[in-house]
């Protein structure tokens, strides 16, 4: 079926006049099929996010939901583990008549990834389905696994004839990460794409399923007094920061092989900073927006490996003391392999060159076992001209600044500057603090709900686009590469403190780096 | 869960009193622990009888998270000449540092008649400025919130509250002239007119909701007033002529609409006396083309009986829980916060129902 790209195909036909008004529209009747899903990932997001759309009534009037993996189970086995992960991690206490009714006709088709029969056995399955329904079901294929099945999975779907539907859309969602280079990420686009058009593929960076993400927009966008300032005349530098207090747990065996370059910065944390950056789209269509993006991306450029070295900052987490307890080093977690260089912090120092931000540098930073959890966004703007007033006495003048926090306080921050009471003219800093908890009665959605109902509408928005991925590791995978060729040990940072002493020479004169 | 409360209380006092109190607690709390903020969303004020403030109370209780930040009570009491107040700041637990712990205000005014023409100046000075303030009367008293509504941007209403259909809906509309209404009666629908609308929205599908020729909605018999609103909302959205029901000997109301060809729709409302809660039990929608869909109430969610024009049948579940009468009122609390802007032409439309 010819679809336009990033349009929500469901819309196509006569416009349905009872959608007026609706807070949630509809979504066309659809078989999900979770490859992987007897993962962690299912267990904990999926599966949960799924009864919640049911809770909610937000599912397709017609929904049906398929597992795989390669375990040997029966549907009733699959189904009392999708009960279990549903009550273990759901938000809310599950209704038994709803989820009852949720799971009442999963199915599981057992089998490895890359064998033809799981696929005719999967295809006999949604036939079935539909057959039953007497309507056209849309296809939505979420792979949930290793990546390195991703091409695999998408290629099977093809061979299979899985992979278009004269009478339904066909939809694949990707999770991250989208290859772990460069080269890696084109090879998957371009095996990915030789099977589905653009408009099918819905690559998840469940970041931007968050709705803090998303509100940054309507903040720029639909506020006239921000929007003038936005710019290298008045700022002075942005920092994006996502830290984290815990270790990497019992992750050792995907963190080791990632990082926290691949694991943050190459996908959430460049997001972040095109959500910053971009200018306004047009319209906020999912091309429109992602075209805003892509251009912040290509802006900025791509370092060399000489370039590395001034722009780019690694260190692992030494042991330290964390939430009052001792914990140990990085290299001392169980299942690190001895001597690793991999890096649970990195900061980079990135320009936008193009006209609204030449010249402003965008301090990016993230790490494991760091003083708190905390993830925001610090726009400084310059410091005034000249001040008239005496500093003596005071705190004195510091630049505005406009943080935005996205975790664990949702809200804004403007740093503001004021007198204090009395009879001299002594200044100090004040925070005007506009926080979501005291703003609104709506509890934010887990970002999974919100994007698997978006893929099912095929609304690809809040979903990164091919050019997008590859203008991403673009950035990254020179730092990768030349990390890798750079033997350790990898500078260490005391567990539960603010990072590595070498991140300060990213900073420009005058800089620092914001308290984590 | 709420955990600590600062609470206040004076006999024979005054509006300003009562202010200057609360400013005085919210700087107790905030003094007592930095990360105590008071949530700024909504002020509701609720206009209750006295004898029955114990079940309003318990209602508001269970609306959870969706609790107004400030919600002003005044508790009337037949015979009362003095003015006493209590209040409350209570907050869901205490923060540790660096946590945030939003605090929600409740005050309670005691009045009386002698008290009823000064009711704008005592619940100015007790609501927040610059905040939506919605607007809530549960045992009528019909002329207090017609002059209240002078501070409120919505009002909250239940049209199946009044004595029979028509009162309801004549209510509805003289209020929406004046203030956007967030009708319960209205919202206990929303599931049903967000199936219907998910039900033809296949591009296929479509074109049968011009071809609409019988429309029949199974309700609690108190709650007609509702099912005539989902009617109204059907007919505003479709363009359809709404005709008067009549009575059709029996516990159905009957009529007939016309579509935007002038072809006939017939509508029948049929009172459900098995259904334990207010609002709709069930539907059916039959086309000119033989498609016939009916959703019915049943556990879990609403369960689906589709038959198209060659006379095969399907039947399932649509998932979703029921919000319960509190989840309701909750929701009409969220909704003064939004605007649906098919609310009004479907009240307008219900209004060619009457007879």
């Amino acid at each position: 079926m010819a679809v336009l790209a990033g349009q929500p195909t469901d819309e196509a036909g006569p416009e349905n006049p009872l959608t007026e008004g609706l807070e949630r529209l509809p979504v066309a009747p659809t078989t999900l099929v979770i490859f992987g899903a007897s993962g962690d990932l299912a267990k904990r997001k999926l599966l949960p996010a799924l009864y919640n759309l049911a809770h909610e009534g937000a599912l397709p009037e017609r929904f049906h939901l398929v597992g795989i993996s390669r375990a040997h189970k029966s549907n009733e086995e699959f189904r009392a583990e999708c009960e279990e992960a549903i009550r273990r991690f759901s938000r809310r206490k599950p209704d038994e008549d709803v989820l009852k009714g949720l799971l009442a006709d999963v199915k599981y088709v057992p089998g490895d990834f890359d064998d033809g029969s799981v696929y005719t056995e999967l295809g006999k399955v949604l036939d079935d389905f539909q057959a039953d329904a007497g309507e056209p079901l849309n296809r939505a294929f979420y792979l949930s696994t290793a990546p390195s099945f991703f091409p695999v999975i998408v290629e099977a779907l093809g061979n299979s004839n899985l992979a278009s539907h004269p009478d339904a859309e066909v939809r694949v969602i990707i999770e991250k990460p989208f290859g772990t280079t460069l080269a890696e990420a084109r090879e998957l686009n371009r095996r990915v794409l030789a099977i589905f058009e653009e408009a099918q593929v819905f690559r998840i960076d469940h970041y931007l399923g968050k709705e803090t993400v998303q509100n940054m927009l309507a903040f720029r966008f639909a506020n006239g007094m921000f929007e003038p300032l936005w710019n290298r005349n008045y700022i002075d530098s942005v920092q994006i920061t996502a830290a984290e207090d815990l270790g990497i747990g019992s992750r050792a065996g995907y963190y080791d092989t990632s990082g926290a370059l691949r694991d943050l910065i190459q996908n959430h944390m460049l997001q972040l900073l095109c959500h910053v950056a971009m200018e306004p789209p047009v319209n906020f269509t999912a091309e429109e927006t992602r075209n805003e993006k892509v251009k912040v991306l290509q802006a900025i450029p791509t370092p060399t490996a000489l370039d590395v070295e001034a722009m780019a900052v690694r260190a692992q987490y030494a042991a330290g003391h964390a939430g009052g307890e001792d914990v140990v080093g990085y290299l001392e977690e169980q299942g690190v392999p001895e001597g690793s260089t991999t890096e649970t912090y990195a900061a980079l120092r990135l320009e936008v060159d193009n006209w609204r931000w030449a010249g402003v540098p965008f301090y990016l930073r993230t790490g494991k076992r760091l003083a708190r959890k905390i993830t925001e966004i610090a726009v400084t703007l310059k410091s005034v001209p000249h001040l008239a007033f005496s500093q003596a006495g005071s705190l004195g003048v510091q630049p505005n600044q406009l943080v935005l926090t996205l975790q664990p306080n949702e809200g804004v921050s403007l740093r503001l500057v004021a007198k204090i009471p009395g009879t001299r003219m002594s200044i100090r800093p004040v925070n005007m603090e506009f926080l979501y908890g005291t703003s609104f009665l709506s509890q934010s959605p887990e970002a999974y709900e919100r994007l698997i109902t978006d893929a099912m509408r095929g609304d690809a928005t809040l979903f990164t686009r091919n050019d997008e991925v590859e203008a991403q590791w673009q950035i990254c995978d020179p730092i990768v590469g030349t990390w890798a060729q750079t033997p350790g040990p990898l500078p260490q940072y005391e567990a539960g403190s603010q990072g590595p002493e070498e991140a300060n020479a990213l900073l420009r004169e005058g800089h620092h780096w914001r308290a984590i | 869960m709420e955990k600590s409360d600062a609470v206040w209380s004076e006999e024979g006092t005054t509006p300003d009193a009562i202010e200057a109190a609360l400013r005085g607690l919210l700087f107790e709390r905030h003094a007592e622990n930095e990360g105590f903020l008071p949530a700024r969303v909504l002020n509701m004020i609720a206009f209750v009888d006295r004898e029955w403030s114990g079940e309003i109370a318990n209602r508001l209780r269970g609306v959870g998270r969706y609790h107004a930040s400030r919600m002003l009570v005044l508790q009337f009491e037949p015979g009362r000449t003095r003015m006493d107040a209590h209040m409350s700041i209570a907050s869901e637990g205490d923060p540790t540092l660096g946590e945030l712990a939003l605090l929600r205000e409740t005050i309670v005014v005691d009045i009386g008649e002698r008290h009823l023409d000064d009711l704008l100046t005592i619940a100015d000075p007790l609501v927040v400025s610059d905040l939506p303030t919605l607007l809530w009367s549960p045992h009528g008293h019909h002329e207090v919130m017609d002059e209240l509504l002078a501070l409120a941007q919505a009002i909250l209403l239940d049209s199946v509250d009044e004595p029979d259909a028509q009162e309801g809906i004549e209510r509805a509309c003289s209020l929406s002239d004046r203030a956007y209404v967030v009708d319960l009666a209205w919202l206990r629908s929303t599931p049903w007119r967000e199936r219907v609308a998910a039900s033809f929205d296949p591009p296929r599908l479509r074109p049968e909701l011009r071809a609409i020729e019988s429309l029949t909605i199974r309700h609690h018999p108190d709650s007609t007033v509702a099912a005539m609103l989902f009617v109204g909302w059907l007919a505003s959205r479709l363009e359809w002529e709404t005709g008067p029901l009549e009575a059709d000997g029996g516990a159905s109301l009957i009529g007939e609409a016309r579509d935007a060809h002038s072809n006939g729709v017939a509508v029948r409302l049929e009172a459900a006396p098995q259904l334990q809660v207010r609002g709709l039990e069930g539907l059916t929608l039959r086309t000119a083309l033989g498609h016939e869909l009916s959703l019915d109430r049943g556990p879990g969610g609403l369960h689906a009986k589709d038959r198209n024009a060659q006379g095969e049948e399907r039947e399932w579940t649509i998932p979703g829980a029921s919000r319960g009468e509190t989840g309701i009122l909750g929701e009409g609390i969220r909704q003064a916060l939004l605007r649906d802007p098919t609310y009004v032409p479907a009240l307008k439309a219900a209004e060619g129902l009457l007879a």
